[in-house]
C-alpha cells in the first residue's frame, strides 16, 4: 500500500483560493467532472440528432415516395422535391445516423461522459492523470463533431456511403465523403488521448488499498475499453488516411484496375485492393462494438450489485471474461466479411474466434442475471433499465450466432436481420444501460435525484416501443428484405408480406421518440428543482460516494484509502444491510463517521 | 491541484504518469503503422509486377542512407541532452536539443529534394501503387519528425524554463519526448529497407 495522505488535503485545502473564471471553470475546464458532464451533454445531443435522422428514413420506410408531411419543405428541391424523400437523401440519412450514433453519440457518452466522471472518482483518484489533453480530447471530439455537422451544409451534402464508408464507391463520392474522413480523424484523435488518459489514470492513480480486484467491475469495463480504443482505432486513422489520398491526391490504394463507372473507365493507376478497406475498417469496428458494449455492462453490474443488494455473482470470473472478451475482440473482425470471396479457411478461422467470443459474453450476462437469484430487488429507475438491459442484450447477443457462422450469414448477411441484431445490442441495450447510469449517477453529478414517476414514465413505453421498432426487422431479414432499400423493400416481390410490417415499426419509432420527452423534461427540471440528494443516496459501498455530491474540484475532502472489495451488500449482522469500501476493518459503527467526518 | 505521481515514481509501477502514457501512445502508433505496413504488404502481394513499379520510381539510396545516418546521429545527441540533464549541465542540454533540432531539419530538406526530383520526373502519389504508398507512409513519418521537432525545440528554449521550478520535471519529459524521437527513428529504420533496398 502507497502512504496513505498523499498531501490532498493539503492540496485541496490551497485550491480553494484559486478564482477561476467563467471560461475556465465551466468550458475550457480541466476538471475530469466538468469534462464528464461535457462530454455526456453533448453525446445526449448527438444521440437526440440522430434518431430524428432516423425518424425520417422511418418516413421514407413507411410511406414511400409520398410527401412527408409538415416539415416536407425544409430539404429543398435537392433533397426532398415536393417533401418526398429522394434516395440520395434517404443514403444521406443512413449514413450520417450510423455514423453519428456510433462515434459522437454513444462513445462520448459511454466511454468519455461516464468514463471522465465516474472513473476518477470510483478508484479515489483527485482528477485524471493529464487533466489538460483531457480537455484536448473533448475539444477534438468537439471539432469532429462541428465537421460532421457542417458537412450536412455542403452543396452536394454529407456523406452518403453507410456507415462503413465501403471503397471503391466512397472513394468516387462526393465531396461529402471527405468532410466524413477528416471529421473521423478528429474523433479518432480524441478517442486516443481519452484511451491514454483512461489506462493511466487507472494504472497510476487508484486510492491506497484499491488493488486490481477491488476495483469496481465498471472500472474494469472502462479500462479494456481504453485498451480497444487504444489499440484498434489507429487502424481506421490509417485507412482514412488511406481513403484521403484515394480521394484528394488521386492515388489508388482502394481501387482495383479497370475500374468502369457509368460506362466509363475510371482514370486511376489502378492496382489497388477494395478489400483492404474493409480489413481495415473492420479491424476497428469489431473491437468497437465492444467499446459500445463494456461501459454499459460496466453500468448494469453496479446498478445491478447496488439494487439487489448482494455481492456480484462471479465477480473475479466476470473481470477474467472481461480481458478475455478485449484480448478476442481483435481477432474476429472478418466475420463481417464472409460474402466477399475471401476463402473458406478464412472463413472457418473467424467463425470460430467467433464462438470462442460468445463465451466470456454469455459468462458476464448469466453473472449477472444470477446475481439476481434471491435477491429483494429493489425496484427503481436505474434499476428498471437495468433489468431490461439483460433480456434485450440477451436477445441481440443470441441473434448474432447465426450471423457469426458463414453458412447461416451468406443468406442473412445485409439484411434487416443485421440491423434487428445490432440494434437489439445497442439501442434496448447499450442505451438502456446508459440511461441507468444517467439515473444512477445523477444525484453524484448534480447534488439532486431524479423523479421516479418520470423515470418510470420513460421507462415502460421506451421497452415497449424498442421492440415494435427492432423485433419485426428480425422477421423482414429472415425474409430476405436488403438493408439498403429506400423504399423499404416494396419493390421486390419477396418483401410483399413483411412490407407492412414497416408502418407499425415506423409508428413505434416516433413513439419512441414521443417516450423520450419525460425523461428531457425529467433531466433539465431535476437539474434545478429535483429532491436534494445526499451523498450516498442509493447507500452504495463504492468509492464515488464518499465524495459530496456534486463532488469539489478535487474530488474528494479527505483522502480516500479502500479496506475492501466492492459489493459488500447484505453483510451478516451488518445493519445498515452494507460495508462501504472506505470504512476501516473493525469499525462497525463508524461507518458513518467515515461518510461525514467532512 | 496536484495530481499525483506527476514527476515522482509510483512506489509499485515504478514509473510516472508521463512514462506510461507515451509509452502507451507509442503502442498506438505502433498499430498506426502497422496497419500502414500491412497496408504495404497487401499491395505489393496484389501487384503484377512490384518489381518494375518500384525500378520505375528510381528511388534515391544514397540520399536515403545519408538520412538514416542522420537520424540515427539525432537520436544519440537526443540521448546526450536528456544525459545533460541527469548531470545538472542545462547549457549542454541547450546544445544537445538544438542539435536533435537541426538534424531533424537535415532530414526534412534531404527529404524535400527528394520528393521534388521525383515529382520533376512526374512521378506522383497518383502514378502507381508503389509510389502512392512510398509517399503516403513517409510523408506521414516526416510529419512526425516534425511533430517531434516541435516538441524538442519547445523543451530545448521556451519549456526550459522549468529547469528552474523542477529539474527532475524537465528531465522526464525530455526522456519522453526523447522516447517519442526514438521511435520516430525507428520506423524510418524500417521504412529505408522497405521501400529502397528490398
Amino acid at each position: 500500500m502507497a502512504e496513505p495522505a498523499r498531501g490532498l488535503s493539503e492540496a485541496h485545502a490551497e485550491h480553494h483560493h484559486e478564482e477561476l473564471s467563467f471560461w475556465r471553470q465551466y468550458v475550457f475546464s480541466t476538471d475530469h467532472k466538468v469534462i464528464g458532464i461535457q462530454y455526456a451533454v453533448t453525446g445526449l445531443a448527438f444521440l437526440l440528432f440522430g434518431f430524428c435522422l432516423m425518424m425520417l428514413m422511418r418516413w421514407q420506410l413507411a410511406y414511400p415516395d409520398q410527401p412527408l408531411p409538415l416539415i416536407g419543405n425544409l430539404f429543398g428541391p435537392n433533397r426532398a422535391p415536393g417533401g418526398v424523400i429522394l434516395p440520395d437523401f434517404y443514403n444521406e440519412l443512413g449514413a450520417m445516423h450510423g455514423t453519428i450514433m456510433v462515434f459522437l453519440g454513444v462513445v462520448p457518452l459511454a466511454v468519455g461522459g461516464f468514463g471522465n466522471f465516474v472513473l476518477p472518482l470510483q478508484i479515489g483518484a483527485p482528477d485524471m492523470a493529464f487533466p489538460r489533453m483531457n480537455m484536448l480530447s473533448y475539444w477534438c471530439l468537439f471539432l469532429g463533431g462541428v465537421t460532421m455537422l457542417a458537412s450536412f451544409f455542403l452543396p452536394t451534402g454529407a456523406a452518403a456511403n453507410g456507415w462503413t464508408s465501403y471503397s471503391p464507391l466512397a472513394d468516387i463520392a462526393l465531396n461529402g465523403q471527405t468532410a466524413w474522413l477528416i471529421g473521423m480523424i478528429f474523433l479518432i484523435t480524441s478517442s486516443l488521448l481519452g484511451a491514454i488518459n483512461f489506462i493511466t489514470t487507472a494504472i497510476q492513480l487508484r486510492a491506497p488499498g484499491m488493488s486490481w480486484m477491488r476495483l469496481p467491475f465498471f472500472c474494469w469495463s472502462q479500462l479494456v475499453t481504453a485498451f480497444l480504443l487504444l489499440l484498434a482505432f489507429p487502424p481506421l486513422e490509417a485507412a482514412g488516411v488511406l481513403q484521403l489520398m484515394d480521394r484528394v491526391a488521386g492515388t489508388s490504394f482502394f481501387l482495383p484496375s479497370g475500374l468502369v463507372i457509368g460506362g466509363q473507365a475510371l482514370e486511376v493507376s489502378g492496382g489497388g485492393n477494395p478489400l483492404l478497406w474493409q480489413h481495415l475498417f473492420w479491424f476497428l469496428a469489431h473491437p468497437e462494438v465492444y467499446v459500445l458494449i463494456l461501459p454499459a455492462l460496466g453500468i448494469v453490474a453496479e446498478v445491478v450489485a447496488n439494487n439487489t443488494r448482494k455481492p456480484l455473482w462471479g465477480y473475479r470470473s466476470m473481470v477474467y471474461s472481461l480481458i478475455f472478451l478485449g484480448f478476442m475482440s481483435f481477432i474476429v473482425w472478418a466475420h463481417h466479411m464472409f460474402i466477399t470471396g475471401m476463402g473458406t479457411v478464412m472463413s472457418s478461422f473467424f467463425q470460430t474466434t467467433t464462438m470462442i467470443i460468445s463465451i466470456p459474453s454469455v459468462v458476464i450476462l448469466t453473472a449477472l442475471i444470477i446475481s439476481l437469484w434471491g435477491a429483494s430487488i429493489r425496484i427503481n429507475t436505474p434499476m428498471l433499465f437495468a433489468l431490461g438491459f439483460l433480456p434485450m442484450f440477451g436477445i441481440g447477443g443470441l441473434t448474432g450466432l447465426p450471423l457469426g457462422l458463414a453458412a447461416a450469414d451468406i443468406p442473412l448477411h445485409d439484411t434487416y436481420y443485421v440491423i434487428g441484431h445490432f440494434h437489439y445490442v445497442v439501442a434496448p441495450g447499450t442505451l438502456f444501460a446508459l440511461f441507468a447510469g444517467i439515473y444512477y449517477w445523477f444525484p453524484k453529478a448534480t447534488g439532486r435525484q431524479m423523479n421516479e414517476f418520470l423515470g418510470k414514465l420513460h421507462f415502460w413505453p421506451s421497452l415497449i416501443f424498442m421492440n415494435g421498432i427492432f423485433f419485426p426487422m428480425l422477421i423482414q431479414g429472415l425474409n430476405g428484405v436488403s438493408r439498403r432499400l429506400a423504399d423499404g423493400g416494396i419493390s421486390y416481390d419477396f418483401a410483399g408480406e413483411v412490407a407492412g410490417l414497416n408502418r407499425m415499426m415506423s409508428v413505434s419509432a416516433w413513439c419512441l421518440g414521443l417516450a423520450q420527452i419525460p425523461f428531457l423534461i425529467n433531466f433539465f427540471v431535476s437539474i434545478k428543482s429535483g429532491k436534494k440528494a445526499s451523498d450516498n443516496p442509493w447507500q452504495s459501498t463504492t468509492v464515488e460516494w464518499m465524495a459530496p455530491s456534486p463532488p469539489p474540484h478535487g474530488n474528494f475532502l479527505t483522502a480516500p484509502v479502500v479496506y475492501r472489495g466492492p459489493y459488500e451488500y447484505s453483510v451478516p449482522g451488518q445493519q445498515p444491510d452494507y460495508i462501504p469500501q472506505c470504512q476501516p476493518p473493525g469499525d462497525a459503527g463508524g461507518r458513518r463517521a467515515a461518510t461525514v467526518e467532512t | 491541484m496536484e495530481i499525483p505521481y506527476t514527476v515522482e515514481a509510483h512506489p509499485e509501477t515504478g514509473l510516472n504518469n508521463g512514462k506510461i502514457g507515451i509509452w502507451l501512445f507509442l503502442t498506438s502508433e505502433v498499430m498506426l503503422f502497422g496497419a500502414l505496413f500491412a497496408t504495404f504488404i497487401m499491395l505489393r502481394i496484389g501487384a503484377d509486377d512490384w518489381a518494375h513499379l518500384k525500378a520505375e520510381a528510381e528511388l534515391n539510396i544514397p540520399l536515403a542512407t545519408v538520412n538514416t545516418i542522420v537520424l540515427i546521429t539525432s537520436s544519440v545527441t537526443m540521448v546526450m541532452a536528456w544525459a545533460s540533464l541527469m548531470r545538472r549541465q542545462l547549457d549542454r542540454y541547450r546544445l544537445f536539443m538544438l542539435a536533435t533540432v537541426g538534424f531533424g531539419c537535415v532530414f526534412l530538406v534531404i527529404k524535400y529534394f527528394e520528393y521534388t526530383a521525383k515529382f520533376a520526373h512526374h512521378h506522383y502519389p497518383s502514378t502507381n501503387t508503389f509510389l502512392a504508398i512510398y509517399f503516403t507512409m513517409t510523408g506521414l513519418h516526416a510529419l512526425h519528425v516534425i511533430g517531434g521537432m516541435a516538441f524538442n525545440f519547445y523543451y530545448a528554449v521556451p519549456g526550459a524554463k522549468l529547469w528552474h521550478k523542477n529539474p527532475q520535471w524537465l528531465t522526464d519529459r525530455v526522456e519522453h519526448s526523447g522516447l517519442f524521437w526514438h521511435f520516430v527513428d525507428l520506423v524510418w529504420i524500417f521504412l529505408f529497407p522497405v521501400f529502397y533496398l528490398l
